[in-house]
């Protein structure tokens, strides 16, 4: 007789749920993309998603264990679809496929799978390309709203296996404006004079800061299905306007204001889809805490001072890199042991 | 106060982390009346149905049996007799399936009843003249255990715990896991016998006060006992109705809902002042020493989604849960699933088992599939729930990796088994399986270092015996050698110095008087240390009498 145990109650939910919820959240955020900036991404994320899915299939079959279940968890599109949005449009299709292969091989699989990877899978693809390819990693597309065209499908397609137009692409890209920033700073220009830049926005740059709208409101809906929980987006988002305001105030013509800071780059996206990966993120409570506010804080730092534009992939893998420790540190007291006693 | 059951004076609960709303499935066997169950084809008594030392049969096979009749005990403290549940014949003394979550089989009474249901005669103790000694003995005597679940022998609780100063009692009718309802229609139906139980646990144990703790989604089971509280007139004893949180009627979990205080880990109520009684134990202590009858039927939900009619039952000990089954008129379902005690906590059981004291309920559900597992993905929700405050996603990870230190680290031992973190785990784990797992390999382990370690320590005193000896020995062979080297060396003095006769004597007085100090004295009773020192000392000190060039 196989002995069956307790609790004897359905499952309220499921890890399948979960991950299907985050999907579910990229939808807006990603439309929203398109529409600012063309379908490119779309091409981006389509190809990404299949490339991972079908590596995800391979490695389980080599590793013997059984399709669906994996398959059907939907981590690979989650990480395929991330890994998809963190990378300049238009890419090629061998960075992407770089990318997808590392995120999901030296990522996830080498170190046994989902639940087992200590880094987030998304963010070591992106930082291998970003190392790799540095130049294709930091040709931005300009926001429709600037150039007044955007590509199409069609022009997408080519440009990801490499049979675009050359004079097109110089037309079409420019900086983002956190690069913009970088090089203006460098310049010595002061702050109202780099936000002249037709690139800029009411909060962060033209278009980004519409679609960091989008990943928030997705993230609520994170947050109400109860697929995330409010610490660390809180954290992160606290931390990195906290040490935004206060350099902003002692320096308010030579630093980015801290709303820019939170509009910009992957910020959004970072704070309720990426550090939010559970597998990856620190468990306990006030571990999420310490953790998302750890994140926050390597944000401004790299961006500040890092030879990086962006620094939300390097943040979230030094803190995937401290989550032990900070797990290790914030256990929560446990019932019986009393908070005078230190024994 | 002279009516503390009457407070109005609100009463400040308190909270436990985590825990659970769940549907509570109350109602189904809630809304029928108690009813009296029929005597089986056997009763099928496990012989040993309390945590403590196994007990031994009283009767012999062939032998016939009264209803109350004592049909096994030891001599042992930490234990609680049986009783047989109806008149009949005892016709086997073999192993038999259990209710266990192993599904193990151990050794059982087996009586054949006659229906005649005849019983021995029960004299209620003269309870006046009772001493708390006879009272404490009176319960052991009627075989009552711990009828919430535990069945730790409540003589020997109570016993332990009046040694201490107590200042809480708490009655324990939380009865917090769904589809139980057995403690409430107890409530509802008897609670006259819960507060006589009560009042006689008081006298024992002389709390400063008496807390009784019950669910508020039992309206009907509150307004019971208040009235016979009322009646009863217990001073300082208070009703308290709790907020329905599963598992607020974890001993620990209740105890901080009352008193705001937490048992530290490793250690007992009755250290901080206080004791928990289920309210069923009290009814049994007033059955024992009102009535003078032993413990030998108890209430018994049969529920779940699995059976046609569901319902509490009085059922004699022994009665096999297909037994039970048809009293709740049969399965309703193709594949059920028998579950003795509730979803949470409860385990599987094969229907032939016999029904034992910690037997509340006999739930029956549908077998559905168990949804897939997948990894753990760390995303905490067992952290959020957990009654202990325990990190389940470490103990699993720990625990699965075989890392048992590392796990009890993480204090897997305050783990109380109540389910919660399995029943939110998006990923279906088994925790508490595997949790149950790592404490009972653990435990091996300890018993076998403990084991070692006594063979060790045996091993040592032996070596220390034997080097105690050996020095001994030496130091008597030592002491002989001497005194003949001093023979010896007296009279070969002689020829070398030629000394005339009286200077020789005066040598002679000279040697023995330096013989004598030289002597060890007061050597018996000394340790092998001591006599080391000692013999060090006057070797010294020979050293330099003899001088430098001896
Ligand atoms: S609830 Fe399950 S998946 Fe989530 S952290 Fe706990 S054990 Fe892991
Ligand atoms: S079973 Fe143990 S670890 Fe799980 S919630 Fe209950 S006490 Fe916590």
């Amino acid at each position: 007789m196989s002995h069956l145990y307790s609790p004897f109650v359905t499952p309220s939910s499921s890890t399948n749920r979960m991950m299907l919820n985050v999907v579910i959240a990229l939808i807006p955020g990603t439309l929203a993309y398109a529409w600012y900036f063309g379908p490119g991404v779309l091409v981006n994320v389509v190809f990404a998603s299949a490339l991972a899915l079908a590596l995800e299939a391979a490695v389980l079959l080599l590793r013997q264990r059984p399709l669906k279940p994996y398959l059907g968890d939907f981590s690979a599109l989650v990480t395929a679809w991330l890994f998809a949005l963190s990378i300049p449009m238009h890419s090629p299709w061998w960075l992407i496929a770089t990318g997808i292969g590392f995120a999901m091989i030296a990522g996830k699989h080498l170190y046994g799978g989902l639940g087992f990877n200590p880094f987030n899978p998304a963010m070591i693809g992106f930082v291998v390309v970003l190392i790799a390819f540095p130049k294709e990693m930091t040709t931005w597309f300009a926001p429709a709203e600037l150039t007044g065209q955007t590509l199409g499908l069609a022009d997408s397609l080519r440009y990801l296996f490499g049979l675009g137009d050359n004079a097109q692409w110089d037309a079409l890209t420019s900086a983002t404006p956190l690069d913009h920033y970088r090089t203006s700073l460098g310049m010595d220009l002061t702050i109202s004079e780099i936000r002249q830049s037709p690139l800029f926005g009411d909060f962060g740059g033209v278009g980004w800061e519409w679609i960091a709208n989008w990943w928030f409101i997705g993230g609520v809906f994170l947050l109400l299905t109860g697929t995330i929980r409010w610490h660390i987006p809180v954290a992160m988002i606290g931390s990195l306007l906290a040490i935004a305001t206060l350099f902003w105030l002692i320096d308010p013509d030579g630093t980015a204001s801290p709303t820019f800071h939170l509009f910009s780059g992957g910020m959004m996206l970072g704070a309720f889809f990426i550090a939010t990966d559970p597998v990856t993120a620190a468990t306990t409570p006030r571990g999420r805490l310490v953790y998302g506010a750890l994140i926050g804080l390597l944000v401004y730092i790299i961006r500040s001072w890092g030879s990086f534009p962006d620094g939300v992939a390097f943040a979230v893998l030094l803190a995937n890199m401290a989550t032990p420790l900070i797990d290790y540190y914030t256990q929560p007291r446990v019932y019986g042991e009393l908070p005078e006693e230190e024994d | 106060m002279p009516d503390g059951s009457r407070s109005t004076l609100p009463f400040h609960l308190h909270r436990f982390h985590g825990g659970l709303h769940l549907e509570d499935h109350k109602q189904e066997s809630a809304t029928r009346p108690l009813q009296t169950a029929s005597l089986p084809g056997q009763l099928i008594l496990r012989l040993k149905q309390h945590i403590g030392e196994p007990n031994e049969p009283r009767v012999a096979v062939g032998d016939r049996v009264l209803r109350g009749q004592k049909i096994a005990d030891t001599p042992e403290r930490v234990a609680a007799p049986l009783h047989a549940p109806s008149s009949g014949t005892v016709v086997a003394i073999e192993d038999r399936p259990v209710a266990h979550p192993s599904g193990k089989s151990d050794r059982c009474i087996v009586i054949e009843p006659d229906g005649l249901d005849e019983a021995i005669a029960f004299e209620p103790p003269d309870l006046e003249r009772c001493s708390r000694e006879d009272l404490l003995r009176l319960i052991r005597e009627a075989g009552i255990v711990g009828l919430g679940g535990a069945v730790f022998p409540t003589a020997a609780k109570a016993e332990t715990a009046a040694a201490h100063p107590i200042q809480t009692l708490i009655i324990n009718g939380a009865e917090c896991e769904p589809w139980i309802t057995c403690d409430d229609l107890l409530m509802r139906s008897r609670p006259e016998a819960v507060i006589a139980g009560i009042r006689h646990l008081q006298r024992i144990l002389e709390p400063a006060q008496t807390l009784i703790g019950i669910e508020d989604n039992k309206p009907e089971a509150i307004a019971a006992m208040q009235q016979a509280l009322d009646e009863a007139a217990l001073t300082d004893t208070r009703l308290v109705p709790i907020p329905t949180v599963y598992p607020s009627g974890g001993e620990k979990q209740l105890i901080k809902i009352l008193t705001g205080h937490e048992v530290k880990s490793r250690h007992l109520a009755f250290e901080i002042g206080l004791l928990c009684q289920n309210v069923g134990t009290c009814a049994a202590i007033s059955d024992a020493l009102d009535r003078g009858q032993p413990l030998t039927h108890r209430i018994v939900t049969v529920t779940g989604t699995g059976v046609r009619e569901p319902g509490n039952w009085v059922v004699p000990l022994g009665t096999p849960f297909e037994h039970l089954v048809e009293l709740a008129g049969g399965f309703s379902v193709e594949r059920p699933e028998p579950i003795m005690g509730g979803p949470m906590m409860g385990f599987e059981v094969r229907l032939d088992a016999g029904l034992v004291k910690a037997g509340n309920c006999l739930l029956i559900l549908n077998r559905d599939h168990r949804p897939e597992e997948h990894e753990c993905v760390r995303c905490g929700r067992c952290t959020d729930v957990c009654p202990a405050q325990l990190l389940p996603q470490q103990l699993y990870w720990y625990g699965r990796a075989r890392q048992f230190d590392k796990a009890e680290e993480y204090h897997l031992f305050d783990c109380i088994e109540c389910g919660c973190c399995a029943a939110v785990c998006p990923s279906h784990l088994p925790l508490v399986q595997l949790y149950r797992y790592a404490k009972s390999e653990i435990r091996e382990q300890q018993r076998k270092s403990w084991k070692s370690d006594r063979a060790r320590k045996r091993h040592e005193f032996r070596e220390a015996r034997i080097a105690r000896q050996k020095a001994e020995e030496e130091e008597r062979r030592r002491k002989k050698r001497e005194a003949l080297a001093k023979k010896k060396s007296t009279p070969a003095a002689r020829p070398e110095t030629e000394l005339d006769p009286v200077q020789a004597a005066l040598e002679r007085v000279k040697a023995r008087k330096a013989a004598q100090q030289v002597a060890p004295k007061n050597t018996d009773n000394l340790t092998p240390a001591q006599r080391r020192q000692i013999e060090e000392a006057e070797a010294r000190r020979r050293k330099l009498k003899q001088g430098p060039d001896s």
